[in-house]
């Protein structure tokens, strides 16, 4: 049994994106302001803080999670993965991002990394999803630039080419 | 918005937690998926002293069928809804909650948030207690003496309030299996799709009658027990139900407008349990 009181510093430790990473908070810290101000992983975005937005989306053991209605000492010895643990390497994109950019999929980009980490978990369980069932994951996010219509063509764009069918938009880029 | 202080305790087994429950008294909650308690405790709608976290108690985490007579899915209180979700037998064994899942919040808050957890929070247009209700299925209360089983119609109380006690964990939830003969209908109608519900239908049809519930117009699901009606005698039994439920304006919906997507969506499920 875990048991920190109201006020303690707690050491928190979690592999972030496959690498071992520690930092100190309170019981209280959310997972979001953790990530961001504990580990400074800034690509997790903060936005409404209860759950609605999608914007601090990421993965606790690859499954898709709001990071703002999860408290940090919950993914003590946990694996979390965020938007900068996408791509194999520095400088490259992973080819769901690839096909965000290729879309024009994102404007602002405030909501893109949670949107990210959830159609990353969700191709990995739905390899072949419709445009309905894209649209309806999608429904957990909240952009408002993009009118989603390039993020579900990149999504759908994703899948099809990781399924080897080839789209027309993937062969003229 | 950031939850105030609390003690955390994260406990490895159910006896531990209900040790902690006898313990501690009603300031304590218990975090499971933390889909609702946390934007409650973010928002500073509630602030309670001991957050006693049964996320990781294995025990705790089980979806399994229950074979006799009143077979039923158990569900535990670790149990995730996305895990229950997934579970590609679902559509033949309650077919209901399959139909009701895809209107549950999005993707992201049901692969964190419990089914005993939604059931335990009792918000009167949430989705799942509305299938429990109009399944008749059960609660398991435990506490460290022993356990209860109450049934639905038992369990929700009014707006957030159950039977539970202070020092009882909602344990299991008991969802019926579906019977031969029987036919099953979902609907809801929400402002954006994954919003909480304004008016939410559920529909059971047996030989002997219609289970109808609602969620969202009273302060808690609620049910009747119809005859096999149809046409106007059918909108006349939704109707007098619709005004038993004595809905109230507020910043979503006015009554009126209630009463009348009872009356609409009420007719659409049981029509198709009868089709």
């Amino acid at each position: 049994m875990k048991k920190h009181v109201k006020g303690e510093v707690v050491r928190i430790q979690l592999r972030l994106n496959g690498e071992e990473r520690s930092a100190r908070c309170e019981p209280r810290t959310l997972l979001s302001d953790f990530l961001r101000d504990g580990l400074g992983a800034t690509g997790t975005h903060v936005g409404c803080e209860h759950g609605v937005c999608g914007a601090c989306t990421v993965q606790i053991d690859g499954v898709a999670s709001r990071a703002c209605l999860t408290l940090a000492v919950q993914v003590d010895g946990r694996a979390v993965d965020t938007v900068e643990g996408l791509a194999d390497e520095q400088d490259c994109l992973s080819d769901l991002q690839e096909a965000f950019r290729r879309n024009h999929a994102l404007q602002c980009g405030f909501c893109t990394a949670g949107i990210l980490m959830s159609c990353d978990d969700y191709l990995r369980r739905k390899p072949d999803p419709s445009e309905a069932e894209v649209r309806d994951m999608l429904s957990g996010h909240l952009c408002r630039c993009t009118g989603y219509t390039n993020i579900v063509k990149a999504v759908l764009e994703t899948a099809a080419a990781r399924l080897g069918r080839t789209t027309p938009a993937a062969a003229a880029a | 918005m950031k939850p105030q202080a609390f003690d955390y305790v994260r406990p490895d087994s159910a006896e531990e937690a209900l040790a902690l429950l006898a313990n501690s008294g009603p300031e304590a909650r218990i975090l499971a998926g933390g889909q609702s308690l946390m934007a409650v405790l973010n928002m500073r709608l509630a602030q309670p002293s001991l957050l006693i976290d049964i996320s990781r108690v294995p025990d705790l985490n089980y979806v399994k069928v229950k074979d006799g007579k009143d077979a039923y899915l158990a569900i535990g209180a670790a149990a995730t809804q996305a895990s229950v979700e997934w579970r590609s037998s679902l559509v033949q064994e309650v077919p209901l909650l399959a139909q009701a899942f895809p209107h549950i919040s999005h993707f992201q808050v049901r692969n964190r948030g419990t089914v005993c957890g939604s059931v335990a929070h009792a918000d009167p247009s949430a989705e799942l207690p509305l299938c429990l209700l109009a399944l008749g299925g059960q609660v398991v209360l435990r506490t460290r003496k022993g356990r209860r089983v109450l049934a639905a119609e038992d369990f929700f109380q009014g707006m957030l309030m159950t039977a539970r006690h202070a020092d009882e964990l909602v344990e299991e939830v008991r969802y019926p299996l579906a019977v031969a003969g029987q036919r099953y209908a979902f609907t809801e109608f929400s402002q954006r799709h994954g919003d909480f519900a304004i008016v939410a239908v559920a529909a059971v049809a047996g030989p002997d009658g219609i289970r109808f519930a609602v969620g969202g117009v009273a302060d808690r699901p609620r049910v009747i027990v119809l005859p096999r009606l149809q046409g106007s005698e059918l909108d006349g039994a939704i109707n007098d139900f619709a005004w038993d439920l004595e809905a109230r304006d507020d910043h979503h919906a006015s009554a009126a407008f209630r009463r009348q997507l009872v009356r609409r969506l009420g007719r659409e499920v049981i029509e198709r349990t009868m089709a």
